[in-house]
Formats: structure tokens, sequence, C-alpha cells
């Protein structure tokens, strides 16, 4: 079958989502209205409330959210055929992921542009923050270590990768001092930095880089994952504007150019799906479909790290209510996209059926480099550039995207344990230097606990950081569900998604619970335990919330 | 007439992407100047805290610039009036 289908079947799923049933959401369910004073008016600060043109706000939501995971968590799933696979982002992206994101924002728009903590201790109760609270911190130190391990992969699969993307880091550094320091009108930088860093990647091309077969003990994975955090530490401790800033920008025009690409080669090349659409025979190891699918794939389907970013820095600035179902909806349309490209990469840039069956012989021992290889195929048949070069651009893109979220999720966890300090009085944690390195320990004692010191761990870990972020995603639907049932609003479209991920969060912990230990990874393990306690917690906390709430809510009138 | 219309759409361009680069990061950059702004107000008010300053003669000049915002910043640090029995401010 021709991949062109399923693009197509998918992408006009999609805009149907948002024709209609976002539509739907925004008139009946959460009314959005153009009256509405916005946070962005009521508390216009200009600099952190400051009412902000749609589309902007769009690019600056979807590029945000959109990042490696979607990419290596469909690399991972299609193991089970692409068809499951398919459905799950397709319709996960326009009933679970769409209505997810929107109502983030939505739901902090109208508690004054509040973060998902405020406004889960306000909305739910003080018991439900602090569940939030730790269920971000183990999602925070998951997304480094699994992101650490990844980046590592690739750089070990694609040496071309190695120049450019570090390179990526001087490109954004000169960029965030011309505009700041020497003040020149951001155009300029933007053309010179996109075309330095195309020509890096060529570079990198010719001149691929591999680290020594052991140093200290190490092979290669190892001691990049090592160079990784140092990265992470500095780069978390510099000035947001000079680093952070200019990385993002110059990832989120790689992700428009990268994204096109990928999709017209797909349809100028017209390549064959050779994965099967479900996977009869799965590698031994394989974990079953149901529930592991659903965590195996958040990003791309549903995430709950999209509700951080929409009631952190989107809902302040959103101009119009109705906005939200543009930014919202159609930032995590955005991403689903990028899930689909995912698919079809991995699907259809095999050559043959053996091929494919080749790449999949292990459960979780994909990721980048399948993506890469795959997309590279298809992007040089469709395009006609060099396959090395269509590689490289591939993997330096994964490759900085798992690198800026490094970067922020470092700094977060950082802000975290210095908040902890000065609530606890604990001045050494308030230090920025000591609450990094603890950050950063915890990191790579996850990284290399779960297997990466011998380079055979792998992705183990990536359904444990799926499982987390969907109950956080949870949590967050919870917040909205609970939000609805107070205005006597019709609740179904937010509780049945929040129903359906926190069961298969729960029931993805327990079935992985068995197989650490039965494999005998007690230090993953002992984490899941902390997944399955916080679960438990989730489920009791919106249980008793949306009982009391239904109960109170039926006394009162609805509006 | 075509050239004012290619500015007028680059302009156009170089509007949203400014927008794009800044909107994410404008309430952390804000902080951080704000965080150098304070600590240069500390230097221009060091003597009044016992800090020695050598080059007061100068910061003693910039002292009136700085009322605005030394307002701003003893309001924002949960002080109603200023802590300086030197400075008064309000």
């Amino acid at each position: 079958m021709s991949a062109i289908v399923p693009a197509i079947v998918g992408l006009a799923a999609l805009a149907l989502g948002y024709r209609f049933y976002s539509r739907f959401i925004a008139e009946r369910i959460y009314r959005l209205d153009p009256a509405f004073e916005t946070p962005s008016h009521a508390q216009r600060d200009d600099v952190d409330y400051l009412p902000t043109n749609k589309v902007v706000l769009w690019g600056h939501h979807f590029t945000s959210v959109a990042g490696a995971a979607p990419i290596i968590g469909p690399a991972i799933a299609i193991i089970w055929g692409w068809l499951p696979a398919f459905i799950w982002v397709v319709a996960g992206t326009v009933f679970f992921a769409g209505v997810h994101d929107f109502g983030a924002i939505w739901a902090s728009v109208r508690n004054r542009g509040t973060s998902l903590g405020a406004l889960t201790g306000e909305v739910v109760g003080p018991r439900a923050r602090i569940l939030l609270m730790i269920v971000i911190f183990l999602l925070l130190v998951m997304v480094n270590a699994v992101f650490a391990v990844a980046i590592s992969t690739a750089f070990v699969a694609t040496p071309s990768s190695v120049i450019p993307a570090w390179s990526a880091i001087a490109v954004a550094i000169v960029i965030g001092l011309l505009i700041y320091r020497a003040k020149i009108p951001i155009l300029w930088p933007t053309i010179g930095g996109t075309v330095v860093l195309y020509a890096v990647i060529w570079v990198g091309d010719l001149v691929p880089v591999s680290l020594p077969g052991t140093f200290l003990g190490l092979a290669p994975g190892p001691q990049w994952i090592v160079v990784l955090f140092a990265y992470a530490t500095i780069a978390s401790l510099l000035p947001v504007w000079l680093l952070l800033q200019p990385r993002d920008y110059i990832n989120g025009i790689q992700l428009f150019i990268a994204l096109g690409l990928l999709l017209t080669a797909v349809f100028l090349a017209n390549p064959t799906v050779v994965a099967p659409a479900f996977n009869q025979n799965p590698p031994s190891g394989t974990p079953p479909l149901v529930p592991l699918l659903f965590v195996t794939i958040a990003c791309g389907a549903i995430s709950g790290f999209h509700g951080l970013v929409s009631s952190g820095t989107t809902s302040k600035q959103l101009d119009r209510e109705p906005d939200a179902r543009f930014v919202g909806y159609g930032g995590s349309m955005g991403e689903g996209l990028l899930a689909l490209s995912a698919i079809i990469a991995v699907s259809a840039g095999f050559a043959t059926r053996a091929d494919w069956d080749a790449a999949y012989t292990t459960f979780g021992a994909t990721g980048i480099d399948t993506f890469v290889a795959g997309g590279s195929v298809i992007v040089a048949a469709g395009t006609g550039l060099p396959a090395g070069f269509a590689a490289t651009l591939l993997a330096v893109m994964t490759v900085l995207f798992a690198g800026t979220t490094m970067d922020t999720s470092v700094r977060l966890q950082r802000y975290m344990i210095q908040e902890w300090g000065t609530i606890y009085k604990l001045p050494l944690l308030q230090n920025a230097y000591f609450a990094t390195f603890l950050a950063v320990g915890a990191c790579l004692a996850l990284a290399f606990g779960a297997g990466g010191a011998d380079g055979q761990g792998g992705m183990l870990i990536w359904p444990l950081f799926g499982t987390t972020n969907q109950l956080l995603a949870g949590l967050t639907l919870l917040v909205i569900s609970v939000m609805l049932v107070k205005r006597g609003r019709r609740y179904a479209f937010t509780l049945v998604p929040m129903i359906f991920v926190t069961a298969m969060s729960f029931f993805s912990a327990l079935y992985q619970l068995w197989d650490l230990f039965s494999t005998g990874r007690y230090f993953l393990a002992a984490l899941d335990i902390l997944i399955v306690i916080a679960a438990v917690f989730v489920i009791l906390e919106s249980t008793s919330a949306f009982l009391r709430e239904r109960r109170e809510g039926a006394e009162a009138p609805a509006v | 007439m075509r050239w004012v219309e290619l500015r007028r759409a680059l302009g156009r361009v170089a509007h949203l992407a400014s927008e794009f680069y800044d909107a994410p990061y404008r309430g952390a950059v804000a902080r951080a100047k704000r965080d150098e702004d304070d600590l240069f107000m500390l230097l221009v008010f060091s003597e009044m805290m016992g800090v020695p300053n050598p080059v007061s003669y100068y910061t003693l000049e910039l002292q009136p610039l700085l009322l605005e915002r030394f307002h701003e910043w003893h309001v924002r640090m949960g002080m109603e009036h200023s802590p300086l029995d030197e400075f008064r401010c309000c």
C-alpha cells in the first residue's frame, strides 16, 4: 500500500476534527466567549501578560510542545504494526490531545492565567497539588534521562550528526548575542543562522565524529550521556536570552522546514508501506499492545506536558478567548502531524518487509536512529537530496529538539528544588549550583540505572516516561472536568479521556512492575512503584473531587 | 512600487519572527533584566547601607534618576516605605 493513503486519511481526519469536533467543544462545552476579558488584557503588564497575535501564539505553542517525543514514541510503538499506532495518534489527537491542550488553556484563562499547579490547588484541592508536583518532578527526571539516552544512541548511530548538533549551540549563542547585544533586526540573524546550520549539516556529513571504543571504562553511548549532562548543567545555568531562547527559535524554524520536507517527500516519492498493519508475530519480550501502546505513544496522541505549556505561558498571552481553539487544538494537531510523519517514516522508509523485521527485533531498541534511517530514504527519494545529507538533517533536527528539552527541563527541575528550599527554609537547596547538581545527579543516576552504563538498556524507561506523562494528562483533564461540573456543563468529553488515560497508565505501570521485577531490574521497578502509588492517588483524588463537585453542582444552577 | 510592497511584506515577516522569538521568553528576560537593574541600584545606594563606594561622587548624581525604580523595588520586596533612613521615598 502506498504511504500516501495513511498520510491523506490522517490529514483529513485531523482537518475534520478541527473543523467539527473542536468547534463543538468550543461552542457547547467550553463555551468560549469573545467578550470575556482574558488575563492578557485584565492583568496586562507587558511582560508575562501581553495580548499576542494568535498565529504567533500557535507557532510558539506548537514548537514548545512538539519535540523528539512524538518521533521516538511512534518509532518504538510501530513494533505492534503501523495501524494501531496510526489509529491511536489520529484518534488521540482529535479526541484527547486537542481537547486536553485546548481545555488547559481555557481553564487557565478562566482562572486569571494561573499555572497548572495553582489551578489544581484551587479547583481540586491542596493534596492534588502536591501530587501534581511529585508527578511533574518524576516526569522531568525521566525526560532528561530518556532524552540523554536517545541522543547518545543517535550520536553513535549517525556520527555525521555530531558536529552539526554541537555547532547549533554556537549558532544559537551568536544569534542571541546579535539580537540582544548588537541589536540587529531579527531577519538577518535568522537567515544567516539557518544557512550556517545547513552548511554545518553538510560539513557534518563529510566529517563524522565517533568517540573512542572505551574511555574510563565507558562505551561511546554512556560517554555521550555524561557529556550531555555536563552540557545540560552549564546550559541550564546560562541566562535564557543567551542560549535557550535562540535555540528554541532555531528549533522552531527547523521543525517547520523538516515537517514540510518530510510530508512533501512522502507525496513526491510515494513510498510503499512495508511494515505490517498488525504485527502478528511481534519479537519475544514485546509487551501486550493494550495497555502499553497508549503510554509508548504519549506525545503525538495526548501528553500531560502540554498542560504545563498551555497554562504556563500560552494562557497569559491569549488575546481573545475564542483564539484558544486555534492555539490549543491547532497546536496539538501540529504535534499529531509530526507523529504521523514519524509513523510513515518508520513504516514506509524500509525497502522490504525483511529490512523492517531486521530493524524491529527488540521492543524499545528503536528510536531516533530508526526514524532517521526510514525518513532519510523517503526524503532522499522525494527531494533528490543525497541520502547521507538527508539522514544527517533528520538526526540533527531530532537531536536538537531533545537537547533543548533537556536544557529546559533541567532548568525547571532546578527551579522546583530551589522552591522547596524556600518552602522548607533550606538555604543549600536555594543555591542555583547545588540545586542544578542535585537535578542532574538524579537524572544521571536514572540514565545509568536504566541500563545506560553498559549501553544495553536502550529505551527501557520510555514506557515509564509515557506512563508518568499520561498521569499528568489525567490530572489536567480532571481539573478541566471539575470546572465543567461546577458550571453544570456536559463533562463526558473530558472525563472519558481522563478515565481512559489514567486507566491505561495504571495498568501499564502494573504490567511494567511485574516485567521489571521478573527481569531483575530493581532500580526501575522501585521507580515504577512510585508511579503506581502516584497513579492510585490520582484515581482516589479524582473520584473524591468529582463526586464532591457533582453533589454540589447538582444544587447550583448551570452557567 | 513593487519595491515598496516587498519591503512592507518583509517588515511583516520580520515583525512576526521577532514576536515568535520574544513571546515565549518575554517574562524570563524581563525578570533577568530586573535582577541586573536591582544590582545596579544596590551599587548606587551602597553608601547608605554602609558599603563603601569608591565612586559615590558619580553615583550620587544617579540617585534622583532611580527614585521611581527604587519605589517599585521596595514595594516589590514587600516594604511599604523606604527601608533606608537617609533616603525617604513615599
